[in-house]
């Protein structure tokens, strides 16, 4: 691990009208590491990973990644950068095969750049990809549309297409929602082995017994605003923490 | 007993597809007929028509190439209603071109070609972020506004245009240079389309932002897309300035817009050689209506109506889908 941080996030804001999204968010996140990103349904998490992938552009405050300034960035320059997300809501080319999805992150600047030049047959990596996240390789799956790949082939797309960019930092916007235990004990083993390959990742997620698994770090937010950061046993003690999970006592 | 239909592919297919493991003359032709077909068309089509019947197979190759260039467009997720604005705008530019400078059509034609292309690219620059009816609005309105412009300030000969332009040499040069230019485009861009730089460009009409989230420009692309589709569509407005020896404010009308899009429709999009098919049964249909003088919109109209309502994939997807598969019927149990 080195020293200095490789993302660093310093007193981010972003107000949707008179809606306060995100108000003052500082935190600092190293090499390797996995940092849950947790709180109540609306408090702000996507909007979080939107402000850090360029999706969103912040109201106050700045990001820096791998000490350069990336607030404001266009979404496709933060990814040649080396940061690379998934949706909540999975967007893949309906349109397309599942291994033809693969073809467009394979065919980015990012991945042209650390490849050199020419990737050759792109279908190959897209297959050799795909049976990474768990597409069997001697299925017809692979060959299947994206319009009638189930929710969990779906989930697993979006993340080979975040992994096929190479990134340095992954952030992973409810990977796990809408899948059944045995869907996410297939896909904990995928992000431990990103993690051994040195991979820092941030996790958004509600299924906080798989989280606090592999998470290093676990982040609350409650109404946009930071009200714990550490480790996930010590923070679910907090009082603010279980308050804004569970309500107070009237 | 229950049935139901079942399709399966043809076993040429499936060891022609990827494979190219050709064993017998049978396999050979089977793939290349779709291409020779209408290549051996192209080319033999002008010498046994009359001239009247080639005057509409240039008109057939015009409404192609459009259709093509709005295809294009269509398949990277920018619905144009506005083809007439690439059409006129190379009209203008190679009537200009030769009117002004007395450039011979055979320069001026290319020229205008990408002229036409560059500006109108730099025309819906700025509305390129436009998704959806808000980017076809606009697409609808220039070329409409075009007309007024051209009428108000009387540039470019006003309402009476520019005539007495150079014709191209010879009736075969004008029939054989946009017969090869629709087979060019045709088959290149098909070629394109199928490529991975053509599934970037349907993943933008897919999910656009998915694309953004691969690191790709978005808005890189889509002006590649937006400058291919108006080159083409300005060759067509440039060929047919030297046709008619004449530019004017008609090459902005409506129906330079619209008779593409239905082309494309009726053939089914997303293939360009849809849109080829599309223009191949309209315009001469429209001719061969003529004879029923007042009533040939409506019949036209109802043409068109059947169409979309019974084949609603589009001539060609049928076409291609029965060449490929064979269907049967089985027992269900």
């Amino acid at each position: 691990m080195g020293t200095s941080p490789l993302l660093k996030v310093s007193g981010l804001s972003k107000n949707f009208g008179g809606v306060q999204a995100i108000a003052d968010l500082s935190f600092e996140l190293m090499q390797g590491e996995l940092l849950g990103l947790i709180g109540p349904n609306g408090s702000g998490n996507t909007t979080a990973v939107n402000l850090i992938t360029g999706f969103v552009k912040p109201s106050e405050g700045d990001i820096k990644f791998q000490g350069k300034d990336i607030t404001g960035m266009a979404p496709y320059r933060i990814v040649r950068l080396g940061i690379a997300r998934t949706f909540q809501m999975v967007k893949p080319f309906y349109q397309l095969p599942a291994y033809k999805n693969m073809i467009i992150p394979l065919y980015s600047p990012r991945v042209k750049q650390l490849v050199g030049g020419k990737y050759g047959d792109r279908d190959a990596v897209a297959l050799d990809l795909l049976e990474e996240v768990g597409f069997e390789r001697d299925a017809f799956v692979a060959y299947k549309s994206a319009s009638v790949l189930p929710q969990g082939y779906l989930k697993r797309l979006e993340l080979a297409k975040a992994i096929a960019l190479q990134p340095d930092l992954i952030l992973l916007d409810e990977l796990f929602s809408g899948l059944s235990l045995a869907e996410v004990a297939g896909i904990v083993p995928i992000i431990e082995k990103l993690r051994q390959e040195g991979k820092t990742i941030i996790m958004i997620e509600h299924r906080l017994k798989e989280l606090f698994r592999i998470a290093d770090r676990v982040l609350v937010l409650n109404y946009g605003e930071k009200i714990a950061e550490g480790k996930a046993a010590e923070v679910m003690k907090s009082e603010a923490v279980k308050e804004a999970y569970l309500g107070t006592e009237a | 007993m229950e049935k139901r239909k079942e399709r399966i592919d043809r076993g040429i297919k499936a060891r022609s597809g990827d494979i190219f493991a050709l064993s017998s003359w049978r396999e050979m032709l089977y793939l290349a007929a779709p291409r020779l077909i209408p290549i051996i068309g192209f080319l033999i089509l002008p010498l046994i028509l009359g001239i009247y019947w080639q005057k509409v197979l240039l008109s057939v190759a015009v409404f192609a190439l459009l259709a093509i260039s709005w295809d294009i467009l269509a398949q990277t997720g920018m619905i144009s209603l506005g083809q007439a604005l690439f059409f006129g705008m190379g009209a203008y530019a190679s009537g200009v071109i030769n009117y002004y400078l007395g450039w011979h059509p055979l320069i001026a034609i290319p020229l205008a070609s990408v002229i036409g292309g560059v500006i109108c690219t730099i025309f819906l620059l700025p509305v390129l972020r436009l998704r959806g009816i808000y980017f076809s609005m606009v697409t609808l309105i220039i070329p409409l506004m075009l007309v007024r412009i051209v009428e108000a300030t009387k540039i470019f000969g006003g309402t009476e245009g520019l005539s007495g332009i150079a014709a191209l040499p010879s009736r075969w040069i004008e029939l054989y240079l946009i017969m090869g230019v629709l087979m060019a485009a045709l088959f290149g861009f098909r070629r394109m389309l199928g490529s991975d730089y053509g599934l970037v460009l349907k993943g933008i009409s897919d999910n656009d932002r998915s694309v953004m989230n691969a690191g790709i420009n978005i808005y890189w692309f889509k002006t590649q897309a937006l400058f291919i589709s108006s080159c083409i569509g300005a060759f067509t407005g440039a060929f047919l300035t030297h046709v008619y020896m004449f530019v004017g404010m008609p090459v902005f009308a409506l129906d330079y817009s619209i008779l593409p899009i239905a082309a494309a429709v009726v053939g089914g999009p997303g293939t360009l050689a849809g849109a080829t098919l599309g223009a191949f049964i309209l315009v001469p249909l429209s001719e061969l209506l003529r004879g029923i003088g007042g009533l040939r919109i409506v019949f036209y109209g109802l043409f068109l109506v059947i169409f979309i309502v019974a084949l609603p994939e589009g001539l060609f997807h049928y076409i291609q889908r029965k060449y490929h598969q064979f269907e049967r019927w089985v027992e269900v149990e």
